[in-house]
């Protein structure tokens, strides 16, 4: 069980895996993640499903290495395993038809973004995508988005790839020249800040996928907990989905950030034993 | 009642004077000092000499009120006398045809507000009550060291299959029931270890894990099968169990979601529930060399709430380095709910209780971590529904301390997994789920459920005697006696 079955870099420090799951696979929707641990002294962090093959029993998942954890499932190779895979988790999306969706992603966002707008696509809406990141070797999936694309616009930084801006940029040319029934928003949480912001001037129905720190992602330990239109909700159960107008997320950046200076620190060490050895 | 003759002559070997004379049994204990430095357990555990000392005092009443006191009936005067008899096998089979997990129960019980509230020298002889729970501690331990644990008698091997939902303590008492029986049990878990609350809530210095362990593994000596990382209603759901041949579901899913105040900036870092806390801890190995998971280390830490949770999570805090480690806690000592030994130890490590406070707000710094709880002084006015006296805000008594890391330990509501994916579960507005009385049958045919997702918060004995009445009632219902 567990196994990775594939693997693949999609940039630089983001890798793509295949994993055996048989069970995960044949349940799994758009919108859920599943919880990921490597060794037994490992950590269990929250990781999308980016898509799945209910035959072949597997899931893939997309992994951007930033500290101990990631670097651990990122340096897996084919044949080994993942200790512990735990899932699918959070609310699927809701899907439906409803004319024009704007998909917005930004850097390893766009792994959770690819099924989503896979789904939309199927239901029978037009799709206009508006990639993101700093620069072009981050970013990823642009063929896959493409395939269910109607139109797909890269925005990079330094201009490296597409056109030299930011996803904001992109996405309002699109809202000023065509009407966008709903628009899909998954990055970075500045990110989608101001994604957020830029759908709101335009009225347009957002959703955003929120990546919060989580432990068992079955609503117990409430770490996850975000400000949803004044609200108390946790991502793991309620999400990880938002009404993207409602979240608070000024709140969630703070949070987002409460472990960063222990997180560093172990990952330093990490580095530095991995010197050593 | 009819005695055994062993039990009549060891009953004359000392009169009831001599008995009552005999003080009650001081538990050897860890130095303060000392146990703050590691995870080590608290209590030591009694001699085989303090043992049988101390049940010489129990005066084999002719009605045992202990009885009554104990949630899953255990024969308590019974494994008593053979602790004074010096046969402590025969103790321990004595308490596992009632209760297959006294490991867990002599050290996690509160017995205080249990059997021994209901001890003849504490109820009528105004002397303290005879230390049930050290000694049904005792009887484990010595079977466990003894090497030769008692295993229970497996009824006639039916392949019928019943699947138990959570590993924890309501899960374990059903499947254990249900293997005796002879069913074919499945115990599904949705984290990556067993023992549920047993496991990331209580600490090791209250509870060792190698303890669980034991007792998980004695459930697999008996059949009992368990698949870790499973969590019913999204990985499998109880659809697929049916379909792959389950007759009937146990549901022991535990208290999920963590209660908060809503009190304004109970959202900054470093405010997290006491199963966030515990969990990172105990679970998850963060405080532990080489363990991935991080946690804060608070110099000022306050826990919110007077529970068992709440004293766990101080008394944690207290080992990580705290140097103030607090509780604040709305109403007195008197109505605080946790174990009266657990409340002695923590003001032994030198925990301090702010009681009959209330936090109304948390300030934080340019960060947004927490640095300042503003707090409120409170009286205690009538009793309320729950029959404590109800705490009343003093005016104008607004004051504020400060605290780098706060837990909130103030309740669990149920998980709502479960009940979200099985719709046509009847749930109460509280989302715990309804049962019928004694049988703990849920309103969907052979469903049913106990411990935590029917109290909404209960202790870990109230759970494991819900699973084993709800293994009786689905032996009724799946062998139709």
């Amino acid at each position: 069980m567990n196994k990775v079955i594939a693997k693949e870099n999609l940039g630089k420090n983001v890798v793509r895996f295949e994993i055996e799951a048989p069970l995960i696979s044949r349940k799994r929707q758009p919108g859920n993640f599943v919880i990921v641990k490597i060794g037994r002294k490992g950590e269990r962090i929250p990781l999308t499903i980016t898509g799945s093959d209910a035959e072949k029993g597997t899931i893939s998942l997309i992994v951007q290495i930033v500290g101990v954890s990631s670097h651990k499932i990122a340096s897996l190779k084919v044949g080994e395993t993942v200790t512990d895979v735990v899932g699918p988790l959070g609310r699927p999306t809701h899907i439906e038809k409803v004319g024009t969706v704007l998909c917005a992603g930004g850097g390893v966002g766009i792994a959770p973004l690819l099924p989503i707008a896979e789904a939309f696509h199927e239901a029978g809406n037009r799709i206009v995508t508006v990639l993101a990141a700093r620069t072009k070797e981050l970013v990823i999936l642009e063929k896959e988005m493409r395939a269910f694309s109607d139109e797909l616009l890269v925005m990079t930084d330094d201009g490296s790839q597409g056109m030299k801006g930011l996803i904001t940029e992109g996405m309002e040319q699109i809202i000023r020249r065509e009407t966008i029934h709903k628009a899909v928003t998954i990055g970075p949480a500045i990110m989608m800040k101001y994604t957020s912001l830029l759908t709101k001037k335009y009225n347009i129905p957002t959703i955003a996928s929120l990546n919060t720190i989580m432990i068992d992602g079955t609503g117990m330990c409430g770490a996850c907990r975000v400000t949803v239109a004044g609200q108390r909700k946790f991502a793991c159960i309620d999400g990880p989905e938002f009404n993207a107008h409602e979240v608070d997320f000024d709140e969630l950046l703070i949070r987002l950030a409460g472990y960063k200076k222990e997180e560093k620190y172990n990952y330093g060490e990490f580095l530095k034993g991995k010197v050593a050895n | 009642m009819i005695r055994d003759e062993w039990r009549k002559e060891l009953r004359k070997s000392m009169t009831a004077k001599e008995r009552m004379a005999i003080k009650r049994v001081v538990m050897p204990m860890e130095d303060p000092i000392e146990r703050l430095k590691g995870n080590t357990e608290v209590n030591k555990g009694l001699s085989v000499f303090e043992a049988v000392k101390e049940a010489q005092r129990c005066l084999d009443c002719a009605n045992p009120p202990c009885i009554q006191g104990c949630p899953v009936g255990v024969d308590i005067p019974t494994f008593i006398k053979y602790i004074e008899a010096g046969d402590f096998l025969k103790s321990a089979q004595v308490i596992k045809q009632s209760n297959l997990f006294p490991a867990i129960c002599g050290r996690v019980c509160p017995q205080e507000v249990q059997c021994e509230k209901n001890c003849i020298y504490f109820d009528k002889l105004n002397k303290e009550p005879v230390a049930i729970g050290y000694l049904e501690r005792f009887v484990a331990d010595y079977e466990r060291e003894s090497g030769t644990t008692y295993i229970p008698e497996i009824g006639k091997i039916s392949q019928v299959k019943v699947a138990v939902v959570g590993s924890g303590p309501a899960g374990i008492a059903a499947a254990g029931d249900l293997a005796r029986y002879g069913y074919q049990v499945s115990v599904y878990e949705a984290l990556h270890e067993l023992g549920g609350v047993l496991r990331y809530g209580i600490p090791e210095f209250r509870l060792p894990n190698h303890i669980i362990e034991f007792e998980i593994d004695n459930l697999k000596k008996i059949g009992v099968k368990f698949y870790t990382n499973i969590i019913i209603g999204k990985t499998l759901s109880h659809d697929d169990l049916k379909e792959s041949g389950y007759k009937a579901f146990f549901i022991g899913s535990g208290a999920g979601l963590p209660k908060f105040m809503n009190i304004p900036g109970e959202n900054h870092v470093g405010i997290m529930s006491a199963n966030e806390y515990l969990t990172r801890i105990n679970l998850m190995g963060a405080a532990k060399q080489d363990y991935d998971t991080p946690v804060f280390y608070g110099r000022n830490v306050a826990v919110i709430g007077g529970g068992n949770t709440a004293m766990d999570s101080v008394r944690t805090a207290k080992r990580l380095g705290a140097e103030r480690a607090m509780i604040i806690y709305r109403r007195s000592f008197n109505e605080m709910p946790a174990r009266k030994e657990e409340i002695k130890h923590a003001m032994e490590e030198g925990v301090e209780f702010l009681n009959l406070n209330e936090p109304v707000e948390y300030l934080a710094d340019e960060n947004g971590r927490v640095n300042r709880i503003k707090l409120r002084r409170m009286e205690l006015g009538e009793p309320d529904a729950s029959g404590r006296c109800r705490p009343v805000p003093l005016k104008d008594s607004e004051y504020s301390l400060q605290a780098d890391m706060v837990i909130v330990s103030i309740g669990v509501s149920p998980n709502p997994l479960i009940s979200m994916h099985m719709p046509e579960l009847k749930v109460t507005p509280s989302g715990t789920i309804e049962v019928c009385g004694e049988l703990m049958k849920a309103n969907v045919e052979g469903f049913y459920a106990g411990g935590d997702i029917v109290r909404g918060g209960a202790t870990v004995i109230a759970a494991m005697g819900d699973g084993r009445k709800a293994a009786f009632a689905i032996h009724r219902y799946l062998s139709g006696i």
